[in-house]
């Protein structure tokens, strides 16, 4: 039978930001598929300019109220290699623990509240509260965690207080951090309990072959800094970004797209997962196979699975950097500087992928430029063009409109798109 | 249903978001050991952010974020016809916040900056909500504090008086014994910024940047008489006090 219907999804809940999905499809035969960022521009890089480097953190981590300490960071990083301040080693493991606890509080907070109604067929978490109590508890309680992480890294949660150029201007109490590595080893099972949840959820099949892109220090999984990759064989140096990123803008999106080797490329834990398999835990590769998850794995919705492998990584490592925080006197955590004119770029991998701040001072350490350009202006172009392949792939399945519409839904939901933040 | 004692009804809520980083809305999902209890108070109609159901019998509307295009002006003023309560919640609602940071250039070369020839709808100004509805409580903070947000909206369900502390964040800093950051030769806000949020920036050694705005009765004055006493930037005090937008006037007063 040939049908006519338009999916007009206006301000696409469970997601941060404000994006709508508009699809046509006439004749049974897909007509037009686009992914809408429809979110008021904030115009950060603007903000910035003529502000102190000192304070320019704690305006950019108000980005996103999500990744707060992935932006502070990003604008901490490329300042002090704008204006050549080396943080101290302490400070240095205080960040990564830090990073630690907001992709923990991140990945929860999507898995969990976000995207699990999406595979139980129900509006929002509440009703999971009364048929899977078990499971939103794991949830909360792995959130939590997150939350604590950051809190006694950070002064707080969301809009760190503590994370400043130079280094961390507190360090934490050695007994908060040995109670939370006590909290973090009780949690452990909370985080099987969730696997084992997650396990019994059908992932729809659907692959789009695409470019993958993250940071890479071959030395660990990527948090703060190093080479830009991708898994079509690009390799650029951190100040290269503006050549991973090639940004334009559209007429029916405030936020920009971008393309790399190919039509769009995709950032985040999958992009992670991908690139930096070999870096990751043995219980982590563990939870993978599991879930059948190998690199390079090209089915978007499989970033839900690589942000709960990626959870395992994090609980898994916590304990080892907490040692070796409480092995430390936590003393030599500042270094005091001079402000100087300079430039350089700031990546980070934030939950949703590398995050790029682009930083340039004058003599007096003031902002002259800015740029930021965050994961999910990286993936736009990217759900743009899987909302059509997957429409497409559905139509020719013999899907209807409600099944359409959910799983295009499904699809966006599965980028854990910050739309708010992508837009400036 | 009965909450701590008192028997109410479930708040049939909505929460709305505008120009913001929606940072306010994730507290509401954030203490995570109280979280199921007080959820268990609410009636949630409206939460895009947690939620697909969209329906529009909430008494009650949390407004999150600044008004920086006119198409949100017309969503505001819909929501506020329809909400019994209206609480501006966290300082881009309360205070324009640090979106209005983008004032102090023109809105064509904010554009121009960003997005080159691209047509861009914006606003010259970040504006709070009350330049252009009734709001009936405000609850500031940059994030706000969830156990504030938690106390007032059980306030509401229980009819109890509402208030915010009415003296600065010094007093919470006292209280935690903190060394004074101006003691550290920082320029902190904590002597004329509102208290609440248990002086959670001067406690993690970084200065008050004044996002709950101005306590009752401050002595302006005075603090620039300590700022100056102290040997401090002038500039560097007036940088923080443009922060978030909540002390215009004051910066107005000194010229």
């Amino acid at each position: 039978m040939k049908v006519d219907f338009n999916i007009d999804i206006h301000h696409l809940p469970r997601v941060e930001g404000h994006g709508d999905i508009r699809i046509s499809v006439r004749d049974g035969k897909l007509a037009d598929a686009k992914w809408a960022v429809v979110e008021t521009p904030r115009f950060f890089e603007v903000m910035v300019k003529g502000l102190s480097a000192e304070r320019v953190p704690f305006l950019t981590s108000r980005i996103c109220g999500i990744c707060s300490i992935s932006h502070s960071l990003a604008s901490i990083r490329s300042l002090e290699r704008a204006m050549q301040i080396t943080p101290p080693e302490t400070a240095r493991v205080i960040r990564l623990l830090a990073m630690h606890g907001e992709t923990l509080q991140s990945h929860a907070l999507h898995l969990f509240f976000l995207a699990a109604p999406d595979f139980a067929g129900t509006p929002s978490v509440v009703p999971l509260l009364q048929s899977h109590p078990e499971v939103v508890e794991a949830g909360l309680m792995l959130k939590e965690l997150g939350n604590e992480l950051s809190i006694a890294t950070c002064g707080r949660a969301t809009h760190p207080v503590s994370l400043v150029l130079g280094g961390v201007s507190k360090a934490p109490s050695k007994q908060r951090l040995a109670e939370i590595r006590r909290m973090n080893v009780e949690r452990r099972a909370m985080l099987d309990r969730a696997s084992d949840f997650f396990m019994t959820l059908r992932i729809p099949e659907f692959v789009r072959e695409t470019e993958f892109i993250s940071l890479r220090d071959g030395e660990s999984y990527p948090y703060i800094g190093g080479n830009l990759v991708s898994t079509d064989g690009v390799v650029r140096d951190e100040n290269d970004y503006l050549l991973m990123t090639n940004e334009y803008t559209v007429d029916f999106s405030t936020s920009k797209f971008t393309r790399v080797s190919r039509e769009s490329s995709a950032a985040g834990a999958l992009a992670r997962f991908n690139n930096n398999f070999d870096q990751l835990h043995p219980r982590a590769k563990e939870a993978a196979a599991a879930f059948g998850l190998q690199p390079v794995c090209h089915n978007p919705f499989m970033n839900n699975v690589a942000q709960l492998v990626e959870c395992h990584h994090i609980v898994a490592s916590t304990e080892a950097i907490i040692d070796q925080l409480l092995d430390d006197d936590l003393k030599d955590i500042r270094t005091s500087y001079k402000p100087r004119a300079g430039a350089a770029t700031g990546a980070v991998e934030a939950p949703r992928g590398v995050l790029y701040h682009y930083m340039e001072t004058d003599e007096n350490g003031k902002v002259v430029k800015a740029d930021c350009i965050i994961p999910t202006t990286q993936n736009n172009a990217n759900i743009h063009h899987d909302l059509h392949a997957l429409a497409e792939q559905a139509l020719a399945e013999g899907k209807g409109e409600k099944e359409v519409e959910k799983l295009c839904e499904m699809l966006v939901r599965s980028y854990d798109p910050c739309i708010s933040c992508s837009v400036h | 249903m009965n909450h701590l004692g008192f028997d109410t009804e479930k708040l049939k809520i909505g929460s709305f978001d505008f120009t913001c980083c929606e940072g306010c809305q994730l507290q509401l999902a954030n203490k995570e050991a109280t979280l199921p209890e007080f959820l268990a108070l609410l009636d949630i109609r409206n939460f895009r952010e947690i939620s697909s159901e969209r329906l529009d019998d909430y008494d009650i509307a949390l407004v999150e974020g600044s008004i920086t295009r006119s198409d949100e002006v017309e969503r505001l003023k819909a929501i506020r016809a329809q909400a019994k309560v209206l609480v501006a919640y966290g300082t881009c609602a309360c205070f324009g916040g640090m979106n209005a940071q983008k004032n102090k250039f023109p809105k064509e070369e904010c554009i121009r900056t960003v997005y080159g020839d691209k047509e861009i709808d914006t606003m010259q100004e970040s504006h709070k909500i009350s330049d252009f509805v009734t709001v009936d409580y405000s609850i500031p903070g940059c994030p706000v504090n969830k156990e504030e947000v938690e106390r007032i909206v059980v306030s509401i369900a229980t009819r109890s008086p509402i208030g915010l502390p009415k003296y600065p964040v010094c007093v919470e800093c006292k209280q935690r014994l903190n060394t004074c950051l101006f003691d550290l030769g920082e320029v902190c806000l904590g002597p004329i910024s509102r208290a609440g949020c248990d002086a959670v920036c001067p406690s993690g050694k970084t200065p008050c940047l004044g996002c709950r705005g101005p306590a009752d009765d401050i002595n302006y004055a005075s603090f620039t008489d300590l700022v100056r006493d102290k040997g401090l930037s002038t500039e560097e005090m007036r940088e923080k006090l443009a922060f978030y937008n909540g002390f215009t006037e004051y910066l107005n007063h000194e010229g």
